[in-house]
């Protein structure tokens, strides 16, 4: 048994996992341990020498492995090269299009929640402006974001793309994205008490939300299903859910008890005759 | 005619009615447009690819774009609208710079993906459409703004100006409202079904445009135009059946080539008119059209076979799929190793991701139970129609009579806690108001 220590990231398990493929040690062999201070149990350490080729494997399946490598499940690294194991030395080069298969359908499963996360990211992110460079002129914003998976190297191209024209820093526990015009660049986690809390713009936005809402059709789960309350804490908007649904009753009941208007002749108006007029030749 | 409008309202108290006058809109789509973004610009901006709802409201919509209209003054009388004219609702108005200078502090904040902006009719088409091109104009040239915009378009305004609209615009939309001219004249006295069906073949043309072929030596790069439109239909403010409105959905994705049509139950209004009915529709039968319009775009449905005159109206118990599966029992069963993709697409409970995922499997190896539930499908509701390599359902399953009471949602127990009486439902809440038991 082969414990392979590695880095929680992408990079470090692709490597160690070309080794291992070149070397031919099975899947069954191979211990993954992405902390390394703990090697396992039974495991004995010793470098393994690459023998032999590498063998080639399809981009879609390094863009899987990219995404799942985010995820936290403790159980990825093993599955992925499982999964490696089987589309390069067990024969089965088809093996992804088989999306009944067990270990197939868990990677896409994983894939699919570090996307899912990916977006509301890009999603729940409320950036706080701080302050505007006095040279430059470009405002300066500042966000706080606690993301399930680590998505913060994925899903930051998104944030440069859109918001290129101001300076901005994304802070979450895990890594921070920066952008200052020029270039994106990351470092290690924050506490919460790093990011502003408010925004001059907050109180507005909160009434947006507040107008929006139609309480003719109260759908609590529907909402939560897309907008999970894990989320709530860092939405500014969040704080108004409990007193709109709680109100809505007595919205609805006074539209329903408002006497019904009886619609009235037409005004005289010169655009209102030529529309007429328009109809009728 | 004259609408008061208060020139000195403070910017929250605009943004509170101005928002509250655009909620019946059901769209808040911000996908589909072109691909663009602020890298090298002066500005903010990026759209393409599948929009995001940055947030959600208590009723379940998406929040994407910061909806509102210009103003909720209005000309028009519609009927089923919170600003027709004849309405006592607060009137107010944005001026283009306060719209501007919120859709950017809106959008760098991230709370939006841009702007959806709509307008009360006042002066004329032509005076209106102009001040909604220059919010538009202003973003786009002045602060070199590259988010989503969504214009909604009047008909009645000149080609000229509905043109240079969809060149700002990422997303069109005139709303067509009700399916038949029967239902506008009635409910809707100044819209009229062919000016909009001829608006939108103009769009149409423009759309078109965008999208011919560039790939012709010597082909000249198309105009920028908006690449999509779509529209609204209101559902239960007039007498309109289900198959009326799906045949009309189905003219306006055939002949005009429509993105998306929107589905609006009609919901109560502060401001109600006495010709509207007391009864809102169920949010049900909204549900079922839009399922049945899924049908339709992606499963290769005709309209016929959802909604006929023999049967007008969707079952609003089971979903369309499922009840069109059980009237046709002679289809099935399919075997999921063999079936063609039309024949799976109509097994119900079988989406079109996972059609597809059976498709690419199967060529590997043979589809067992196990597989189906590994892939989440709902076992309860395929097993009747399939058939897999470990199961083919009894011929007396699909014979029998009681197959549709299995699909049917359980009956509801009678509530008979009186120390906390259930909470009034709209339904109580209209027999309140018309005195209908």
């Amino acid at each position: 048994m082969h414990t392979v220590p590695i880095q929680p990231v992408f990079e470090s398990w692709r490597d160690r996992a070309r080794e291992l493929l070149a070397s031919g040690v099975p899947p069954e062999e191979v211990l993954w341990s992405d902390e390394p201070q703990a090697p396992g149990l039974f495991a004995t350490l010793e470098e393994v020498a690459p023998r032999g080729a590498v063998p080639k494997v399809s981009p879609v399946f390094l863009d899987l492995a990219r995404s799942v490598a985010a995820h936290r499940d403790g159980r990825r690294w093993s599955v992925l090269y499982r999964v490696l194991w089987r589309l390069t030395r067990g024969g089965e080069r088809h093996l992804l299009a088989v999306a009944t298969d067990g270990d197939v359908r868990q990677l896409q499963q994983w894939a699919k929640a570090v996307g899912r996360d990916i977006h509301k990211m890009h999603a729940f992110v409320r950036f706080r402006l701080v302050a505007q460079d006095e040279a430059t002129g470009r405002e300066q914003f500042v966000a706080w974001f606690e993301p399930e998976h680590r998505i913060v190297l994925l899903a930051a191209g998104f944030f440069e793309r859109r918001f290129a024209g101001m300076d901005w820093s994304i802070l979450t526990p895990d890594d921070c994205a920066h952008w200052d015009g020029v270039t994106l660049h990351f470092t290690p986690g924050v506490p919460r008490r790093a990011a502003p809390d408010e925004d001059a713009l907050d109180d507005l936005w909160r009434t947006y939300y507040r107008s929006i809402f139609n309480p003719a059709r109260l759908k609590v789960s529907a909402m939560q299903s897309e907008m999970p309350k894990k989320y709530w804490k860092n939405l500014p908007e969040a704080p108004l859910i409990a007193d709109l649904i709680a109100g809505s009753g007595g919205r609805v009941e006074k539209m329903l008890r408002t006497e019904a208007s009886a619609p009235r002749p037409a005004p005289k108006n010169r655009y209102l005759d030529s529309l007429r007029d328009r109809t009728a030749s | 005619m004259r609408i008061t409008v208060a020139p000195d309202m403070e910017l929250q108290q605009k943004l509170e009615i101005l928002a509250d006058a655009a909620k019946y809109d059901a769209s808040c789509a911000s996908s589909g447009a072109a691909r663009k973004d602020s890298r090298g610009g002066k500005g903010v901006g990026s759209t393409g690819g599948a929009g995001i709802c940055h947030s959600y409201a208590p009723d379940g919509r998406c929040i994407s774009l910061l909806k509102v209209l210009l103003t909720n003054a209005c000309l028009y009388d519609c009927h089923y609208c919170i600003n027709r004219r004849s309405s006592n609702v607060q009137r107010a108005r944005f001026t283009p710079d306060e719209l501007v200078r919120l859709t950017l502090d809106f959008y760098k904040r991230n709370f939006i993906e841009g702007l959806f902006l709509s307008s009360g009719i006042i002066q004329s088409a032509d005076y209106t459409m102009e001040l909604v091109i220059e919010v538009a104009r202003k973003l786009r040239e002045d602060h070199h703004f590259r988010g989503y915009i969504h214009l909604k378009m009047i008909p009645e305004a000149s080609p000229a100006l509905i043109e240079k609209a969809g060149r700002y615009a990422d997303r069109v939309s005139i709303n067509i409202e009700l399916p038949t001219q029967q239902g506008l004249s009635k409910l809707a006295p100044e819209k009229n079904l062919a000016r909009t069906q001829e608006a939108m073949g103009h769009l149409r043309e423009r759309i078109d445009e965008r999208f011919a072929d560039q790939r012709r030596p010597g082909a000249l790069k198309p105009p920028p135009f908006a690449t999509g439109q779509s529209t609204q239909m209101l559902v239960g403010a007039d007498d309109s059946t289900d198959a009326v409105i799906l045949r009309r959905a189905d003219v306006l994705y055939g002949d005009y080539r429509l993105r998306r049509v929107y589905y609006s139950g009609f919901s109560p209004i502060p401001q109600p008119s006495s010709l509207l009915p007391l009864r809102p529709p169920p949010l049900v039968r909204e549900h079922r059209l839009y399922q049945a319009d899924w049908l339709l775009r992606f499963y290769g449905f005709k309209v016929e076979e959802i909604a006929s005159d023999a049967a007008p109206n969707l079952d609003l118990q089971l979903d369309p799929k499922l009840v069109w599966a059980l009237r046709n029992r002679a289809c099935f069963p399919a075997d999921v190793n063999r079936a063609s993709r039309e024949i799976l697409l109509r097994v119900p409970g079988l989406g079109v991701r996972n059609v597809d995922r059976i498709l690419s499997a199967r060529r590997f190896t043979r589809l067992r139970l196990a597989d189906l539930v590994r892939l989440r499908v709902p076992m309860k509701k395929v097993l009747p129609f399939l058939i897999t390599a470990d199961h083919t359902p009894t011929r007396f399953g699909l014979d029998d009579d009681a197959l549709r009471a299995r699909f049917l949602p359980p009956p509801r127990q009678a509530e008979l806690d009186f120390h906390s009486p259930p909470a009034a439902t709209v339904g109580d809440l209209v027999s309140v108001r018309s005195g209908e038991l």
